[in-house]
C-alpha cells in the first residue's frame, strides 16, 4: 500500500476526505445558489435562462461539474465506508442512551440527513438536469440566440405543491447537515483555534440557515406566483 | 542475626559517589541473559523496570490493575521535592536530607536519606526530559512552592495532579520499553508468593485475576514495589486496591518487616459522614500555605455549630481559636502532619469539632481571598475546591471547608539495605513498601521523591552489582520449590473458598480497621495495645472460621482477591500492635500516650530506641523476633522537635 | 432512598450476558455511587449471591479505573468519574441501569468489568519521549511558556478512563489519543518524534478497531477531565503533516 493510500484509508484520512469534499460541496452550494436566484429576476426567465446555456457549454464549467459529481460520489462512498466501521466499533449497543446530553442532534444524525439529502439529489437531477441534457427542453429567443427554456421547466415543476413542498423540506434538511457540517469540516482539517473557531461557528451557523432558506425560497415564489 | 545495612564508609557526601563507582558491573552482552521481576508499577515499580530494561536486562512487571497507570502513585497531589534551589532561598542538598531527617524525628538512615537529597535533582531533569508539565513561571522556568512544614520552595508540581504526572512519565517510559519487548506486562495479575531457592529470591508465584490461573515466574532478582499497608486501617486515602499481600508474603519468606507501627496520619482530608464510606479523601496538604485552620474557642459555640444553629461565618475572629497558629507560632498552620494531626485530635477530643460527628476542623480561606482575590485562589487550589465540593456538596469558597486526619501513608515496611535489598538476597523493596527513608514521619511531597528515586536512580545500580556475582544459568519454572509454593497458594484460595461462613470480608476488613484506629491511630497506649492484639488474635480466627467468599477460583473474583488481602491485613496488623507496644516512646507517627512532653509533645527516647524495629516471622502462631538496627548519626545532632 | 437497578450481567467474555434488575434502600444522598453497589454487593454475598462486579481503585477521580455507563451516560450524570458521582444526584424511586462500556476494542471481562488494555497499547506505539534514565539536560534549561505548558497540562490530565469511547456514538478513541499527542507535540521535548508518533499512534489506534471522529463532541463533553476537542483537531494537523512530511513509504 503506498503512503497516499494508506493515509486515506485510516480513519483519519477518511475523515479528511468528508471534510475536503464536504468543503467543496459548500462551495457549490454557494455557486449554484447564485444562479438559481436568477429565476427570482422577475424577467420571464431571461437571465436564468443565459447563464444556465453558459453553465452548460462551457468547457471549463463542464469539467467543475464532473469533478463534482466526482466528490459527491467520494463524499458519499466515503460517508457509507465510515459508517460501517464506527458501527463495527461498537457491535453492542446500549440498552439505554441519552445522547442529547452531550452532543446535538444533527451532529449524531449526518448520515440519515445526507440520506435525505441523497434522495432529494436524485429527485432533482433528475426533474432539472437529466431533461434538459437529454429531454428535448423547449427553446425560448433572446436577443436572437436560440436557448434552451430552463426556466419554464422549473416554473411548471414548482407549481405543483408537492413538489416545492419536497424541496422547502429537503433544504430543512440540507440547513442540519451543514448546521454540523460546516463546523466540522473545520475542525477535521484541523482548523481549531481560539481566535478563528467562534467565527467559523457563527459562519457556520449563519451559512446554514441562509444559503438553504434562500433555495427554499425559490420553489415558495415561484408556486405562489403560479396560484 | 545482625542487620547489616552495607552503609559505604566515608563522608557523607561522598558514600554514594564512591559506591557507584564500587558496584560491580553487569557485562552489557550479559545483561539481556539475566530476568528481573518487578511487582509494581507505581512510581517505583515503573521508573525501576523501565530504567533496567533501558540497561538490557529483561524485565516482566506486574500489576494487580488493568493497567499500569492506574497504580495509586496517580493520586498524590501536592509535589515533589528537589534540593535544586532554583529558588534562591538557601536551599541545598544537605538542608533537603536534615529537613527529612529531622522531619522523620530521627528515626532514618543517614546515608539513605542524603542519597535521595542527593538524587532528588536528577529526578526533576529526568521526569522534564519525558514531557511532564510541571507549573511554569511566566519566564517559562519551573515553579516552586513551599510545601509541608519547610521553610524554603523546593516543591515542584503539576496543579494538584503531581503524581498523576510523574506517574504518566514513568509509564510512559515503561510503555516504551514494552515496545521495545524489553519489559513484559502481567496487568491483573497478583503476586502471591515469593519464591525463594538455596536462599534467594528466584521468583514469584501470580495469579491471573481474570482466569485464575496459578502461575510461576523464574527470575535472577524480585522487586517489590507494591506500595504501603494503609488499608489495614480499612478507611484511609489509599486505593481500595491497595494492600500489604506482596510485602506480607516475602516476610512470610524470611523478610524482615521494620517500624511497621509507622503509620502517617495526614491532616487534611474530607472527615468521614457515615458508615457506608469507602475511603478517605485527601486534600492536598498545599491547602495549609493558605488556608488557616480553626475551631471555636468553646465548646458550646462547637456544639451549636454542630446542630447547624449557627454558621462558620457568623463566628468572630476573637472566638475563634487558630490553634495551630498560637501553639507554634513560626510554622504556625504549617506544622509537619504529624503535629497538625495530633492537634486536631485534641481539639475534637475536647469536644469542639465541627460538624456532626464532631470530628472534624475548619480549614478556612475567607482570609486568603480577601487578600488575593477569588481568581488567584482559584487558580492555585480550583481543582481541589471543586472536588471537595463534590464530595461534600459544600462551597469552600463560601464557607470554610472541614477536614480532619486520615491514614494516608505507612512508614514501615520491608526492611533493605542501602542497596534496597532485603535481608534475603535478590529480593529489594522499593518506594513506600521499604521503610528506608522516612523515619517516623514523612515530609509532604518526598514520597514521589523516594519512589522515584529509588526506581531510577538507586536500584539500577545495585541490583547490577548483585547481579555481577549471580550464574547467568535461570531456575525452572519445574523446581521444586516453585511447585510448593504453587500448590500452598491453591491450598489457600480453597481454604478460603470452602469456609462458607455467614459473614462477608469486608465485614471483618471494617472490624479490623476500627481497632486499628481506636488503638494504633493517633494515639497509642500499652493498655490498648494489649487489648487490641487480643482482639486482632480473636478476629483472625473468627475470619477463618466463618468468611463467606462466593464464587471460584477460576474466574475474576473480587471477593477472593479481597478475602486474601485482609487475611494478611490482619496478620499485620497484630504486628503493628507489637511494635507499637515495643516502641516505649514516641516519635513521628507513633505516639504514646504514656510518653509526652507536659505541653502534649511527642516524647522521643534516642538513647533507647534510636533504633530500627525489624521483625523476623518465626511461623504460624509464634511470636515474631525483634532484630535491631542501631541508627547512627555522626551528621546531624538530634534535637527534640520544634515548631513552636 | 430507594432504589431499583438494572445492571449489565454477564459471567465472561464467551458469556452471552444479560440485565438482571435489583432494589437497594435506605441509601444516603452522601454516598458514592460506588459506595451504592458496595452496599448492594454486601448485601448480596450474604445473600450468598455472586456480587456484581465492577472496575475501581482510587474511589478519588484520578486513577480513571472506574467505568460504568450509567443511564445512558459515561459517568452517569454529572461530568466527573463514576466514583465521584454522588446520590445526590439522584432521586428517591430512581430507576438506575448501568451498563458496561461499550466497543469493540473494550470486551467484557465480566459484568460491568472491560478490559482497556487497547489504550495501553496505543500509548506503547509511541506515546513517549524516548529519553533514557540519567544524561538528560538539567530542568531548567528547556524554557517553556507558561501558556505552553499549561496547555499542555490540561492535555496530559487525561485519565485514560474510557469515556469519551464510551460515549462516542462511533466507539471512537480520538479524544484519548489526541490528549497524548498534543501535550507531547506542544512540548519542547516531544518535537523530536513528533511526526512518526503521530503516525504510529494513530496506526494503532485503528488496528485496535476504534471508531472515526464525526465531531459531535459527546466525548469532551463526558470527559471527567474536560479534554478539549482542540486536541483532536491538533491531532489531525499533527497527523496530515506527519503523512506528508516523514520518509516512511
Amino acid at each position: 500500500m503506498s503512503w497516499v493510500t494508506k493515509t486515506l484509508n485510516s480513519t483519519l484520512g477518511r475523515k479528511l476526505l468528508m471534510a475536503l469534499t464536504g468543503l467543496f460541496l459548500i462551495l457549490f452550494l454557494v455557486v449554484h445558489l447564485a444562479g438559481n436566484l436568477q429565476l427570482l429576476a422577475g424577467d420571464g426567465g431571461e437571465a436564468f435562462n443565459i447563464y444556465a446555456q453558459g453553465m452548460a457549454v462551457n468547457p471549463l464549467i463542464r469539467g467543475v461539474s464532473i469533478i463534482n459529481f466526482i466528490l459527491i460520489l467520494v463524499h458519499i462512498v466515503y460517508a457509507i465506508l465510515l459508517t460501517q466501521h464506527n458501527k463495527k466499533a461498537r457491535p453492542i449497543e446500549y440498552a439505554v442512551t441519552n445522547p442529547s446530553a452531550n452532543s446535538s442532534w444533527a451532529s449524531r444524525n449526518m448520515g440519515i440527513l445526507g440520506t435525505v439529502i441523497l434522495i432529494f439529489l436524485l429527485v432533482h437531477l433528475r426533474g432539472f438536469w437529466y431533461r434538459l441534457k437529454f429531454g428535448s427542453p423547449d427553446k425560448v429567443n433572446i436577443d436572437g440566440v436560440e436557448y434552451d427554456n430552463a426556466f419554464i421547466i422549473v416554473e411548471e415543476a414548482f407549481k405543483n405543491p408537492f413538489y416545492a413542498g419536497f424541496y422547502v423540506l429537503s433544504m430543512v434538511f440540507l440547513a442540519f447537515h451543514l448546521y454540523h457540517g460546516f463546523g466540522s469540516a473545520f475542525q477535521t482539517i484541523g482548523l481549531n483555534h481560539k481566535k478563528y473557531s467562534p467565527l467559523i461557528k457563527k459562519v457556520g451557523i449563519g451559512f446554514a440557515i441562509l444559503v438553504p432558506a434562500l433555495f427554499a425560497l425559490i420553489p415558495i415564489v415561484l408556486y405562489i406566483q403560479s396560484l | 542475626m545482625i542487620l547489616d545495612a552495607k552503609i559505604p564508609s566515608g563522608p557523607l557526601a561522598e558514600k554514594w559517589t564512591k559506591h557507584k563507582f564500587n558496584v560491580k558491573l553487569v557485562n552489557p552482552a550479559n545483561k539481556r541473559k539475566y530476568e528481573i521481576i518487578v511487582v509494581g508499577t507505581g512510581l517505583a515499580g515503573a521508573s525501576a523496570a523501565a530504567s533496567l530494561a533501558e540497561l538490557g536486562y529483561n524485565v516482566k512487571a506486574f500489576c494487580f490493575q488493568d493497567s499500569p497507570r492506574r497504580a495509586h502513585s496517580i493520586a498524590a497531589q501536592g509535589g515533589i521535592n528537589a534540593a535544586k534551589n532554583y529558588q534562591n532561598d538557601g536551599d541545598s542538598i544537605f538542608r533537603l536530607f536534615y529537613d527529612t531527617i529531622k522531619g522523620g524525628d530521627y528515626r532514618s538512615r543517614e546515608a539513605n536519606v542524603y542519597r535521595l537529597a542527593e538524587v532528588s535533582v536528577n529526578i526533576i531533569d529526568q521526569c522534564v526530559a519525558q514531557g511532564v508539565p510541571f507549573a511554569r513561571e511566566y519566564g517559562g522556568l519551573l515553579a516552586n512552592r513551599s510545601f509541608g512544614g519547610a521553610q524554603v520552595s523546593r516543591t515542584f508540581y503539576a496543579r494538584g495532579q503531581t503524581g498523576q504526572q510523574l506517574l504518566l512519565g514513568a509509564y510512559s517510559a515503561l510503555s516504551r520499553q514494552v515496545a521495545n519487548g524489553k519489559v513484559k506486562l502481567f496487568p491483573r495479575t497478583e503476586m502471591m508468593d515469593v519464591v525463594i531457592v538455596d536462599g534467594k529470591a528466584r521468583g514469584i508465584v501470580t495469579r491471573n485475576l481474570i482466569t485464575g490461573a496459578i502461575e510461576s515466574h523464574s527470575g535472577h532478582a524480585v522487586l517489590l514495589c507494591t506500595g504501603g499497608y494503609g488499608n489495614v486501617f480499612f478507611l484511609s486515602t489509599n486505593a481500595m486496591g491497595s494492600n500489604v499481600t506482596a510485602a506480607w508474603r516475602a516476610h512470610k519468606k524470611g523478610a524482615y518487616f521494620s517500624n511497621p507501627c509507622y503509620t502517617q496520619i495526614h491532616p487534611t482530608c474530607i472527615p468521614v459522614s457515615g458508615d457506608h464510606q469507602s475511603k478517605l479523601t485527601l486534600m492536598s496538604e498545599s491547602l495549609r500555605n493558605d488556608g488557616r485552620v480553626w475551631v471555636p474557642k468553646t465548646i458550646e459555640m462547637a456544639e451549636k455549630l454542630r446542630k447547624k444553629q449557627i454558621k462558620p461565618k457568623d463566628i468572630k475572629d476573637e472566638e475563634r481559636d487558630y490553634y495551630l497558629e498560637t501553639k507554634y507560632p513560626s510554622f504556625g498552620n504549617l506544622v509537619p502532619r504529624d503535629v497538625a494531626s495530633r492537634n486536631a485530635k485534641y481539639v475534637c477530643d475536647e469536644g469542639r469539632g465541627v460538624n456532626e460527628t464532631g470530628e472534624a476542623v475548619f480549614l478556612d480561606f475567607r482570609d486568603a481571598i480577601l487578600r488575593d482575590g477569588e481568581d488567584l485562589v482559584r487558580s492555585k487550589y480550583g481543582n481541589l475546591f471543586d472536588m471537595y465540593q463534590q464530595i461534600t456538596g459544600e462551597n469552600p469558597y463560601q464557607t470554610p471547608m472541614m477536614i480532619y486526619p486520615a491514614v494516608h501513608y505507612t512508614m514501615g515496611g520491608l526492611w533493605v539495605d542501602y542497596n534496597l535489598m532485603t535481608n534475603i538476597p535478590g529480593l529489594y523493596a522499593l518506594g513506600e513498601a521499604n521503610f528506608s527513608d522516612h523515619g517516623a514521619n514523612r515530609l509532604g511531597a518526598s514520597a514521589l521523591m523516594q519512589g522515584l528515586a529509588d526506581g531510577y536512580f538507586v536500584v539500577p545500580y545495585t541490583v547490577g552489582d548483585y547481579l555481577a556475582n549471580l550464574p547467568i544459568q535461570k531456575i525452572n519454572v519445574d523446581h521444586p520449590e516453585f511447585k510448593k509454593s504453587e500448590s500452598d497458594v491453591k491450598e489457600r484460595i480453597q481454604k478460603l473458598l470452602t469456609i462458607n461462613g455467614t459473614k462477608t470480608v469486608d465485614y471483618y476488613h471494617k472490624k479490623l480497621g476500627k481497632i486499628m484506629w481506636n488503638y494504633c491511630g493517633m494515639a497509642r497506649s500499652a493498655d490498648g495495645l494489649i487489648k487490641a492484639k487480643a482482639m486482632i488474635k480473636e478476629l483472625k480466627s473468627e475470619f477463618w472460621s466463618n468468611v463467606k467468599v462466593l464464587g471460584t477460583g477460576e474466574e475474576l473474583n473480587q471477593s477472593l482477591e479481597k478475602a486474601h488481602r485482609v487475611a494478611d491485613f490482619i496478620e499485620l496488623g497484630e504486628l503493628m500492635m507489637d511494635d507499637a507496644l515495643n516502641r516505649n516512646e514516641s516519635c513521628g507517627g507513633h505516639f504514646r500516650e504514656e510518653y509526652q512532653t507536659p505541653e502534649g509533645e511527642a516524647l522521643r527516647d534516642d538513647e533507647n530506641f534510636a533504633y530500627v524495629a525489624s521483625w523476623e516471622y518465626k511461623g504460624e502462631g509464634i511470636e515474631e523476633e525483634l532484630h535491631k538496627e542501631e541508627l547512627v548519626f555522626e551528621n546531624v545532632k538530634l534535637t527534640q522537635r520544634s515548631y513552636k | 432512598m430507594n432504589l431499583t437497578l438494572k445492571i449489565w450481567r454477564q459471567k465472561n467474555q464467551s458469556d452471552k450476558g444479560g440485565f438482571k434488575e435489583y432494589k437497594v434502600t435506605g441509601i444516603s444522598e452522601d454516598m458514592s455511587f460506588l459506595e451504592m453497589l458496595d452496599v448492594l454487593n454486601e448485601e448480596m454475598s450474604e445473600k450468598g449471591e455472586d456480587p456484581v462486579h465492577f472496575d475501581h481503585d482510587c474511589r478519588e477521580g484520578i486513577c480513571g479505573t472506574c467505568s460504568l455507563f450509567i443511564n445512558g451516560r459515561p459517568h452517569g450524570p454529572q461530568q466527573t468519574t463514576t466514583c465521584q458521582l454522588h446520590m445526590r444526584s439522584f432521586k428517591d424511586g430512581d430507576s438506575i441501569t448501568i451498563e458496561p462500556w461499550r466497543a469493540k476494542p473494550f470486551p467484557v471481562v465480566k459484568d460491568l468489568v472491560v478490559d482497556r488494555g487497547a489504550f495501553d497499547r496505543i500509548i506503547q506505539a509511541g506515546g513517549y519521549v524516548s529519553v533514557n534514565t540519567g544524561g538528560v539536560p538539567d530542568a531548567n534549561e528547556i524554557a517553556i511558556p507558561k501558556i505552553i505548558a499549561d496547555e499542555a497540562f490540561d492535555s496530559a490530565t487525561c485519565i485514560g478512563c474510557g469515556a469519551c469511547v464510551a460515549a462516542c456514538k462511533n466507539g471512537s478513541a480520538m479524544l484519548f489519543v489526541s490528549a497524548k499527542i498534543s501535550q507531547l507535540a506542544l512540548l519542547p521535548q516531544g518535537q523530536v518524534e513528533r511526526r512518526e508518533r503521530a503516525e504510529k499512534m494513530i496506526a494503532q489506534m485503528d488496528a485496535e478497531g476504534f471508531g472515526a471522529c464525526s465531531n459531535t463532541g459527546a466525548c469532551s463533553a463526558e470527559c471527567p477531565k474536560e479534554i478539549r476537542q482542540s486536541n483532536i483537531a491538533r491531532m489531525n494537523r499533527e497527523y496530515y503533516a506527519a503523512s506528508v512530511v516523514t520518509e516512511n513509504v
